[in-house]
């Protein structure tokens, strides 16, 4: 028996009230609370964590990294999305 | 995609400095060499603390107990971090360790030397962890990503270990005699140690070129080393410490020190399991994983009971 039937988990850190929890490594462990106790004893050894959230690694599903292209498309090509877009006649304030 | 195609693709990516990242195509030597340099670098921060956690329960005083052990502690996290950057790459994590265990990877020779007395470990934070941070900050922009945000953590953490290492040297060498003279003879032990560090001469380096092209390396070994001498020479002069070298001079004409050739002999015996502690910290590392069994099936055991409980 070894550490390799230990699953992987995935790290997510919110550094500070108000922000995001955001990834920032793996690690193993047998189970979610020794994998959130290693998980403060190597990613929050200075104070970077106030909450931390642990996922097993199966359980993350991704979009494709050869689809991207064709995924992320619809959001490249509406460019009317954004406020630049917009023509403003010179002098127009707070818009 | 054809090969080709892709292989246009990942080294444009390179060309233009984005980073490539886990499921991104990559060329199948490109993975290898990250795997062979990440898990090397992985075992050497595993190994890395044999001589000093050695030294732990013979700290001179609560203050630098506290801090090695704190130390000791970081270098434990830096081998986690590496090991997973590899596991990005589909190494398994045993498999790497156990191919430490047998001498197919290596590790950095610098922990086959012996920490023998307390100056040892001041100059072991100063010099090994300082030509360490000389390594490691150019790898903060290697082309990997997983790689270079172990990096950035790492070396975030590893600045007070140089710090904590000068710091006990500038306290042994305005001490007495005695102790002024152990850490002359610290220095004097790990300064080639130190050098070798940085790997064979970029004349020598079978992987250099490649690793370069492919911005795994940021620069040579040659130029890391030639920065770490330049970087020193002033810190040891305010120790007080004489750097053991006579051919070490200043050279106005190329901005930098020029030292002396290093017994590459020495280096390529450490290498090769002949240093004075290779077969010692192989040792010391099998009989941690077998000792350390038990506790990796009990918390096994106990992982499945607990989830027993629940779903019951
Ligand atoms: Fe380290
Ligand atoms: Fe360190």
């Amino acid at each position: 028996m070894s550490t390799s039937e230990w699953p992987l988990w995935e790290v997510f850190i919110r550094s500070k009230q108000g922000l995001n929890h955001k990834h920032v490594g793996s690690l193993r462990a047998p189970d979610a609370t020794l994998a959130l106790e290693n998980a403060r004893d190597v990613y929050t050894r200075r104070s970077e964590g106030i909450s931390i959230w642990v996922v097993e690694s199966a359980h993350i599903h991704a979009t494709d990294i050869d689809e991207a292209a064709a995924f992320f498309e619809p959001s490249d090509t509406k460019i009317y999305r954004h406020p630049t877009f917009y023509e403003v006649p010179d002098g127009v304030k707070h818009m | 995609m054809t090969q080709a195609e892709q292989e246009r693709r990942f080294l444009e990516k390179i060309e233009k400095e984005i980073k490539i990242e886990p499921n991104d195509w990559m060329p199948d030597e490109y993975r290898q060499t990250l795997i062979r340099q990440i898990s090397q670098h992985a075992h050497s921060e595993i190994v890395g603390m044999l001589p000093e956690g050695n030294w732990i329960t013979r700290a001179p005083n609560l203050r630098r107990k506290a801090v090695l052990l704190a130390k000791v502690q970081d270098e434990a996290g830096h081998g986690l971090y590496l090991y997973s950057a590899a596991e990005t790459l589909g190494a398994d994590r045993e498999q790497l360790i156990d191919d430490m265990h047998t001498g197919k990877a290596k590790y950095s020779s610098i922990f086959n030397y012996p920490a023998v007395t307390w100056a040892d470990i001041g100059t072991i934070g100063w010099l090994v962890d300082g030509a360490a941070i000389m390594n490691q900050v150019a790898l903060c922009r290697t082309s990997y990503g997983p790689y270079a945000r172990a990096m950035v953590k790492i070396c975030k953490e590893e600045s007070f270990h140089q710090r904590q290492g000068y710091e006990s040297l500038i306290k042994l060498c305005n001490g007495t005699p005695q102790q002024k003279a152990m850490a002359q003879d610290a220095m004097n032990r790990f300064w080639w140690p130190a050098l070798m560090m940085f790997g064979p001469s970029d004349a020598e380096s079978t992987h250099s070129d490649q690793s370069i092209k492919w911005k795994i390396k940021r620069f040579t070994n040659d130029e890391l080393r030639q920065s770490f001498v330049d970087a020193t020479v002033s810190q040891a002069e305010i120790l007080g410490l004489t750097i053991p070298d006579p051919n070490l001079k200043w050279n106005e004409a190329r901005g930098h020190y020029d030292f002396s050739e290093i017994n590459w002999d020495e280096f390529w015996q450490v290498v090769k399991g002949n240093g004075p502690c290779n077969k010692e910290r192989i040792a010391a590392r099998l009989k941690a994983k077998e000792d350390g069994l038990w506790v990796r099936e009990a918390a096994n055991a106990f992982a499945k009971k607990r989830a027993m409980k629940k779903s019951a």
